[in-house]
């Protein structure tokens, strides 16, 4: 059994000459391992008078939580809506692959399908811990069907649903066992949504509102009903307006349970949302962004046709569109660029991009405790963030990733214009 | 050689180094090895209810930068079950160490030493001690300034106990402590002005600031600035365990 300290008999590491992201900041701290878990160097003194077995000298390194991606669509030319007899390898493939944009773990994300699709798909993705061996999958983020016909976006039309009829029993009817959902992505405009809203969350499914026509009353009304999350902020959503605020005006709205803010997601490769925007959304609520890839299977590969779900869709450069159309579908910006490119639009520290990435999903899925964050007792998930001259060493104990070299990069957005519906 | 040192830098930051640089001094000229332990002497103040915050203090202030085997760091036990068999066993441990070699302290605004508040005896050993109302006052902005919180009694070496070691080096700072040195070491060795018992130690050196210096006379103060270049000689040159001794 894991305590909070690790095996006690294990190896402890120790990490100097870094800084840590711990409690927001950057701080000039070792970081201990064991067991897989950090630990608080000062019980080891005190109680086990214990020193470090190994200490490992990162060269004034920056070490910060792993980054976790809860909507993500596939990669790789691994598409996670087709129902394939052999879904987990698919999977575990694009879990390896992303171990190198510092993702380790994530919510494997299902776009709109009809339901023999899900109900094949579904079983054969089950949550699973993360290792060298590639990312965590944390549970599934089912976005869609029941979703606003006409903020549907890329999502196919033929295959929308609403929960009229029998509301939770419609949703079960759909996908089929919920066993390994963790999300589902829905509008609340939709009749009988607060009921369905419920449902979901008293099994611990986090609701997110998106791809949605709703004002802001029926958003607030969902978020009392139990919502947490907006799927990709502005994306597939009425506009702000000053005498409706809409969804996004949950961000500031004071009709919220108290003691309780919303998550939003946002896609920061500069072709998604106007830097301005992104920064609007940040400085009215920092505490609550979410970066996310809301990656295509067309990451990681070149241009041309790929298919996402059961549409093609059409890569060129660093955006994709459903094909013959102007309409994104989706990002191909792998995670690390997207929190470059968050860095440099928002101006914000680094301290909060990262956050960004690691603890605020981490706190949407309530798994602040272990997840998304260096303190004592969580996970020890480790990316380095190295100096401009790369240092290499040894690779570390079970988890730590190498994040490729970071260096400042001209957004994309001075070369691309947003085009279409988004 | 008996001697009292007083050693005046301009400021908080120019004392404190000027203190790190002599014990580090001490340490190497020891010649310490597996079997010559330097001991150090720190003042153990343990708060009877909060055994977390000075172990806490100690380990982020100076254990956690320092490569110190934990079996040899000694910290008083305010929640043993027995205070007086935790009190002596420290004694007992000092004595095993071979005495402590240098002890290190600062003092408090009514001139304490550790915890030995106005009234201590100056022979006394390691005990528990109820806390002088000063001392609870200085030590509130630890809890938030809420006075009640602030622990009134703690484990404490005795004046007794710090005499017995080989050196002493207090280090005083501030225009709030000035009034205390100047009792410590212008006026006579009075219990209840407890450091002034160093005025009988063979061996001590006061580091301080200039405004610690405030209440002193002027002769005092200008007698052992002069004294500066021979001070400063302990510091300069400033070795390290890397040369071949």
């Amino acid at each position: 059994m894991r305590g909070g300290q690790g095996t006690a008999g294990a190896r402890v590491l120790r990490f100097t000459n870094c800084r840590i992201l711990r409690g927001g900041a950057l701080l000039r701290e070792d970081l201990w391992v064991r067991g897989g878990r950090v630990l608080d160097p000062e019980k080891l003194f005190f109680e086990e008078r214990r020193v470090a077995d190994e200490l490992r000298d990162c060269g004034g390194c920056i070490l910060a939580p792993g980054f976790i991606d809860v909507q993500i669509n596939g990669g790789f030319g691994v598409d996670f809506s087709q129902a394939a007899d052999d879904v987990g390898s698919g999977v575990d493939l694009v879990a390896q692959r992303i171990l190198a944009h510092g993702v380790t773990a994530f919510c494997p994300t299902l776009v709109t399908s009809p339901p023999e699709v899900y109900q094949k798909v579904l079983p054969q993705i089950p949550v699973k811990p993360g290792g060298p061996h590639g990312a965590g999958v944390l549970g599934v983020h089912l976005e869609g069907p029941f979703i606003s016909r006409e903020k549907r976006g890329a999502h196919p039309e033929d295959h929308l649903r609403s929960f009229e009829a029998r509301a939770f029993q419609d949703v079960l009817a759909t996908y089929g066992p919920l066993d390994n959902v963790c999300m589902v992505t829905l509008a609340p405009e939709l009749s009988r949504s607060p009921e369905v809203i419920r449902a979901l969350t008293a099994r611990g499914i986090r609701v997110s509102l998106g791809h949605s026509v709703a004002d802001l009353r029926a958003a607030e009304e969902a978020v009392q009903s139990g919502a947490t999350f907006i799927t990709h902020l502005f994306n597939a959503m009425l506009p702000f307006h000053h005498r409706d605020p809409g969804i996004v005006g949950l961000l500031t709205s004071d009709r919220l349970p108290p003691g309780h803010h919303i998550f939003y997601g946002m896609i920061s490769d500069g072709i998604h949302t106007n830097p301005a925007a992104l920064r609007i959304a940040h400085r009215a609520h920092p505490q609550g962004l979410v970066l996310v890839t809301d990656a295509v299977p067309a990451l990681g590969l070149g241009n041309g046709r790929h298919t996402l779900g059961q549409q093609e869709v059409e890569v060129d450069g660093l955006t994709a569109y459903v094909a013959g159309t102007r309409t994104l579908c989706g990002s191909i910006s792998p995670m690390d660029v997207c929190v470059r490119h968050f860095l440099q639009a928002s101006g914000c520290n680094l301290e909060s991009a990262l956050e960004a990435a690691s603890l605020h999903p981490a706190q949407l899925l309530g798994l602040e405790k272990h997840k998304g964050t260096l303190d004592f007792g969580a996970d020890a998930v480790i990316l380095y963030k190295s100096h401009p001259t790369p240092v290499s060493w040894p690779a570390l104990d079970a988890r730590g990733v190498r994040v490729p070299h970071w260096r400042p990069h001209p957004s994309p957005w001075l070369r691309h214009r947003l085009c279409g519906a988004g | 050689m008996t001697i009292m040192r007083l050693v005046i830098l301009d400021n908080y930051d120019l004392a404190s180094e000027w203190a790190a640089k002599y014990i580090c001094n001490r340490i190497i000229q020891f010649k310490p090895g597996q079997d010559k332990y330097f001991t150090l002497g720190l003042p153990t103040g343990l708060p009877r209810n909060h055994p977390e915050s000075y172990h806490s203090y100690m380990w982020n202030n100076f254990f956690k930068h320092i490569d110190i085997d934990p079996n040899n760091a000694h910290i008083l036990d305010g929640n043993a079950a027995d205070l007086q068999a935790e009190c002596d066993a420290f004694e007992k441990k000092i004595k095993e160490a071979g005495g402590i070699d240098l002890f290190v302290g600062g003092i408090g605004p009514d001139g304490h030493i550790a915890f030995n508040e106005p009234g201590s005896s100056l022979v006394s050993r390691t005990r528990l001690k109820t806390l002088a109302m000063d001392t609870i006052l200085a030590n509130a902005k630890y809890f938030d300034g809420d006075l009640s919180k602030v622990p009134t009694m703690a484990l404490t070496v005795g004046v007794g106990t710090v005499m017995d070691a080989r050196e002493v080096m207090i280090l005083i700072t501030g225009a709030h402590k000035a009034f205390a040195l100047y009792k410590a070491i212008e006026e006579g060795v009075n219990h209840m002005w407890t450091v002034s018992a160093f005025q009988q130690h063979p061996q001590t050196i006061f580091v301080c600031d200039e405004d610690a210096t405030l209440e002193l006379r002027v002769k005092t103060v200008k007698y052992f600035k002069g004294l500066m270049h021979v001070h400063n000689k302990l510091v300069e040159p400033l070795h390290s365990m890397k040369e071949g001794n």
